[in-house]
């Protein structure tokens, strides 16, 4: 190599460098916040969420021709993050409207303000067990039930029925069998650990997870170590050669492995123990200093609107809460409806969620 | 120098003195008491105690297992080597989900070393230990490395004719030349051990957790900042005294070396003892790097109906996330590449100048602007990230919804490399080369770029490569701030992980190795940059 192409070559390097940079830079200038940012009817409408959020392109698109505006859609992050994300930039946000505050942290949202209230258009079609602010600071959107999944091929095996309620989670035949999740880390985690709460109260959940470990419960960090790598019903699993059938997961987990397999089978992988739920309820909220209020009442308009409810199971994995969403095929087929889920009521959650996460973190990690 | 300094406050100490001072001040004034209750806690006691005894022994592992590897790499020459260069610092760059999963599939239960020996290692401190020396092999090979073959191999001859045996040559010529280069590389894998994140999140399991991983779970998920600007402060001490530490071995080390040109130094491995060592550093690369990435080179390819490239092709496809991305996973590269390339150029802009005027320069202000420097490795991303969200919030620097701010909080990590990498090369540059230069009559910036470049262009290319690879790796921050139409690589892939379903995994691990293919590229293609007189290298 000469010395001139090598010259040559760094001059390139630099140059792309600077191209990029350039070309990043250019694409960017039509939407700078601050100047053209003021408070006239801006055109573009800002969601925050988490990194679970997801929307069909044709549906959002759809949205954004009707009512005029552009959708930006932030993510930051898991649930707990993005809305303490969120805390910290009360009265300065990032945007309009904040998706994803689950009922497990609702009342952390609620105390620190960060809300505007707003009855959404189609509030009446909403069931009303879900609107559990009255003061409509935020609108339920979706709903998802935190339940142990089970391995249908291990407990065809072995001919041992698969476990159905919390109680059965203690037997001697499911013995060194479940996983699940940090209830300090992550979210169906804590789900599990109040569904616990929410069956044998304030009295009795300490000695039922002290029995549970007993009978060899094992704990990891997050669902997808959970999932994928220990679980043995899921595709990940059998790859890693993960061996516990029971797993902490979600009602949905058994219609996504059929919908996410090539070629797709004709019945779900893994059942759904349906006596073990816990019910999570997603909400959205107007955020207080919103820079485009009125987009922000659009969207939310729009996330309670039948297209967007009936496009979210197969995006989101989660149920609709409006009455009359139709849910997609391989939820009916393959999924369950919970129809007793354990639950908590938020105010409790609020008081108690911290001392229970430590209680239960020097019981079952430590 | 003003650059460098101005660059440092506005986009690291401002964000994070404000979120330190937002979690101790109230309305009532400082709580300076929170310090001594928080630090009195025994679960903090506890991982003040793993934070610090796991950075010593992954250290002092890695310095063991690499520093072979760094001589072999450095002085033999045999085909691939630029290959095995390149491969060794492809794990740097990997994010920490990907490697987890990984490391699990090798030491994990019904992993490799469990179906051949019955041996398994997930969640203890074992696992954490080899990735360690996993991720940071390429840090020593290549800050070591990078200036062993630049040593002039005469001097040490000349001690063995006047009568110093093969290892005192080496322990009184060599290694007081490779000091402080050895020192900055037992210093960056003790920061990136001590401030270890993924690695210890994924194969600790709950009951392991480092100082780093307590700041993130009171920062993100708790939001009790009081605690987490309790630990970020000790952090921040615990980072210093190593840099003062550091700053102090190396201040009086980094004479003039005689730097000769690297292709020089290298030759075939003569003799047994050479060849054993060099089979020996090859053996250890494959165990330690190459397994656990063919782990998931294989996992990539085990599509449904026997191996194939299903996975790959379903990454064409938008729809295939679900909506996740609103665009092809395999957009994402193309984002990777251009967050990394901005975050090069600034990293090198700002490195280069903070390097050049510490060279230039010395005095306890300077020293202590060099320790500055490093510290943004000591804090974690997650501090950063939401010291960013509450002071870059007015016009004109309302960037938290900005592109920039990815690549600013990626090169913020990259600058330090930079610094580190140049300035031992810097400062060994012979002055009376210049003032030879200036007496012939050529201007200052002549005399630099005729003198200093030349050998410093190589430090340079090594330090883009670091500052590259890391952007490309860089998860922390970016997960805060990259947005949905427009993911990293490993921000895809850890979404990709988050859902269930074959074909999301089987993705994952596809857009994982298609990561490793274009950091091997990119680093191969600084390693063909370097100036190099022979051609017979490949």
């Amino acid at each position: 190599m000469s010395t001139t192409k090598k010259i040559a070559g760094v001059a390139l390097a630099t140059a792309l460098g600077v191209t990029a940079l350039s070309a990043c830079g250019g694409g960017e200038g039509k939407d700078k916040p601050g100047a053209s940012d003021a408070p006239t009817k801006s055109k573009t409408v800002t969601l925050v969420s988490h990194d679970s959020f997801s929307v069909s392109d044709g549906v959002l698109k759809e949205f954004e021709q009707q009512s005029g505006y552009t959708v930006k859609i932030l993510k930051s992050g898991d649930a707990g993050t993005a809305l303490n994300q969120e805390i910290l930039t009360k009265g300065s946000p990032r945007g309009d409207v904040f998706f994803g505050v689950d009922n497990t942290l609702l009342s952390r949202a609620l105390e620190n303000g960060i809300f505007t209230p707003y009855e959404p258009k189609g509030l009446d079609a909403i069931a009303s067990e879900y609107v559990l602010d009255k003061g409509h600071k935020v609108t339920p959107i979706d709903s998802g039930d935190i339940c142990v999944n089970y391995d249908k091929a291990y407990f065809a095996d072995k001919k041992i029925a698969p476990p159905q309620t919390l109680d059965d989670l203690l037997k001697p035949e499911y013995k060194n069998l479940l996983v699940t999740e940090n209830a300090a880390t992550s979210s169906p985690g804590l789900g599990f650990l109040l569904a616990s709460i929410g069956k044998y109260g304030e009295d009795g959940w300490k000695d039922y997870w002290s029995k549970l470990k007993d009978n060899g419960v094992e704990v990891v960090d997050g669902w997808e170590q959970a999932y994928n790598e220990r679980f043995s019903g899921s595709a990940g699993g059998k790859k890693a050669k993960g061996d516990r059938p029971l797993v902490v997961s979600y009602a949905s987990s058994p219609p996504v492995e059929v919908i996410y397999a090539d070629p797709q089978p004709a019945e779900a992988p893994t059942g759904v123990a349906t006596g073990t739920c816990f019910r999570q309820i997603e909400f959205a909220g107007l955020l207080k200093g919103a820079k485009n209020e009125a987009g922000g009442k659009a969207l939310i308009d729009f996330l309670v609107s039948k297209k967007f409810q009936e496009d979210m199971p197969l995006n989101m994995f989660v149920n609709p809460v409006v009455k009359g969403a139709a849910l997609p095929e391989a939820f009916t087929k393959h999924g369950v409806v919970i129809e007793k889920p354990e639950t908590v009521a938020p105010e409790d959650i609020a008081k108690n969620r911290e001392q229970w996460v430590k209680a239960w973190s020097s019981l079952v990690v430590k | 120098m003003a650059v460098p300094l101005a660059f440092f406050g506005l986009f690291f100490a401002y964000p994070v003195a404000a979120i330190v001072g937002r979690g101790l001040r109230t309305d009532e004034g400082w709580r300076f008491g929170r310090i001594g209750e928080v630090l009195g806690r025994p679960d903090i006691a506890d991982v003040l105690w793993f934070t610090t005894w796991q950075a010593l022994a992954s250290t002092a592992l890695t310095l063991l297992v690499a520093l072979p590897g760094a001589y072999v790499l450095a002085r033999f020459s045999f085909p691939g080597r630029q290959l095995l260069r390149a491969l060794v610092t492809v794990p740097f760059v990997l994010p920490t989900v990907v490697v987890g999963t990984a490391f699990l599939a090798l030491v994990g239960r019904g992993g490799l070393s469990d179906e051949v020996w019955g041996v398994r290692l997930d969640t203890t401190v074992w696992a954490i230990l080899l990735a360690h020396v996993f991720f940071n092999y390429a840090v020593v090979v290549r800050t070591v490395g990078g200036l062993w073959a630049q040593l002039d191999p005469r001097q040490e001859e000349a001690a063995r004719v006047l009568g110093a045996g093969r290892f005192g040559a080496w322990w009184r010529v060599t290694l007081p030349a490779l000091g402080p280069a050895v020192a900055a590389a037992a210093l960056m894998v003790f920061l990136f051990t001590f401030t270890s994140f993924g690695v210890v999140q994924i194969l600790g399991g709950p009951s392991y957790a480092t100082l780093e991983v307590e700041v993130y779970r009171q920062t993100a998920q708790l939001l009790d900042l009081s605690t987490a600007a309790v630990l970020t402060m000790v952090q921040f001490v615990a980072v210093g005294l190593i840099l003062a530490v550091h700053a102090w071995t190396v201040r009086r080390r980094e004479t003039a070396l005689r730097l000769v040109d690297p292709a020089r130094t290298a030759h075939p491995p003569r003799g047994w003892a050479q060849r054993a060592l060099l089979g020996g550093v090859l053996l250890t690369v494959v165990l330690l790097i190459v397994a656990p990435l063919a782990v998931l080179v294989e996992r990539s390819f085990d599509a449904p109906g026997g191996y194939g490239l299903g996975f790959y092709r379903a990454l064409q496809d938008a729809g295939a996330g679900g909506g996740t991305f609103l665009v092809p996973p395999l957009e994402a590269i193309w984002n990777s590449l251009q967050y990394a390339l901005a975050a090069t150029a600034i990293a090198l802009f700002v490195g280069g100048l903070a390097a050049a005027a510490l060279t230039r320069r010395a005095g306890r202000f300077v020293r202590g602007f060099d320790a500055l420097l490093m510290l943004p490795l000591g804090v974690s991303a997650v501090t950063v990230g939401f010291g960013f969200l509450i002071t870059l919030d007015e016009p004109p620097l309302d960037l938290r919804t900005s592109w920039i701010l990815v690549p600013l909080a990626q090169a913020l990590v990259g600058v330090p490399f930079v610094v580190r990498t140049m300035l031992p090369v810097l400062r060994a540059v012979d002055g009376r080369l210049r003032e030879a230069a200036a007496v012939l009559g050529a201007s200052p910036w002549r005399a630099w770029r005729e003198v200093d470049l030349p050998m410093v262009r190589r430090a340079l290319l090594i330090a883009a490569g670091f500052a590259f690879a890391v952007s490309l790796g860089e998860f922390g921050a970016t997960v805060f701030i990259a947005r949905p139409d427009r993911p990293t690589l490993p921000v895809a892939v850890a979404r990709l992980l988050g859902r269930a379903g074959e074909l999301n995994y089987g993705q994952a691990m596809a857009l994982s190795t298609i990561l490793m293919l274009v950091c091997a590229v990119a680093l191969l293609a600084l390693e063909r940059l370097r100036p190099d007189k022979t051609s017979g290298e490949f």
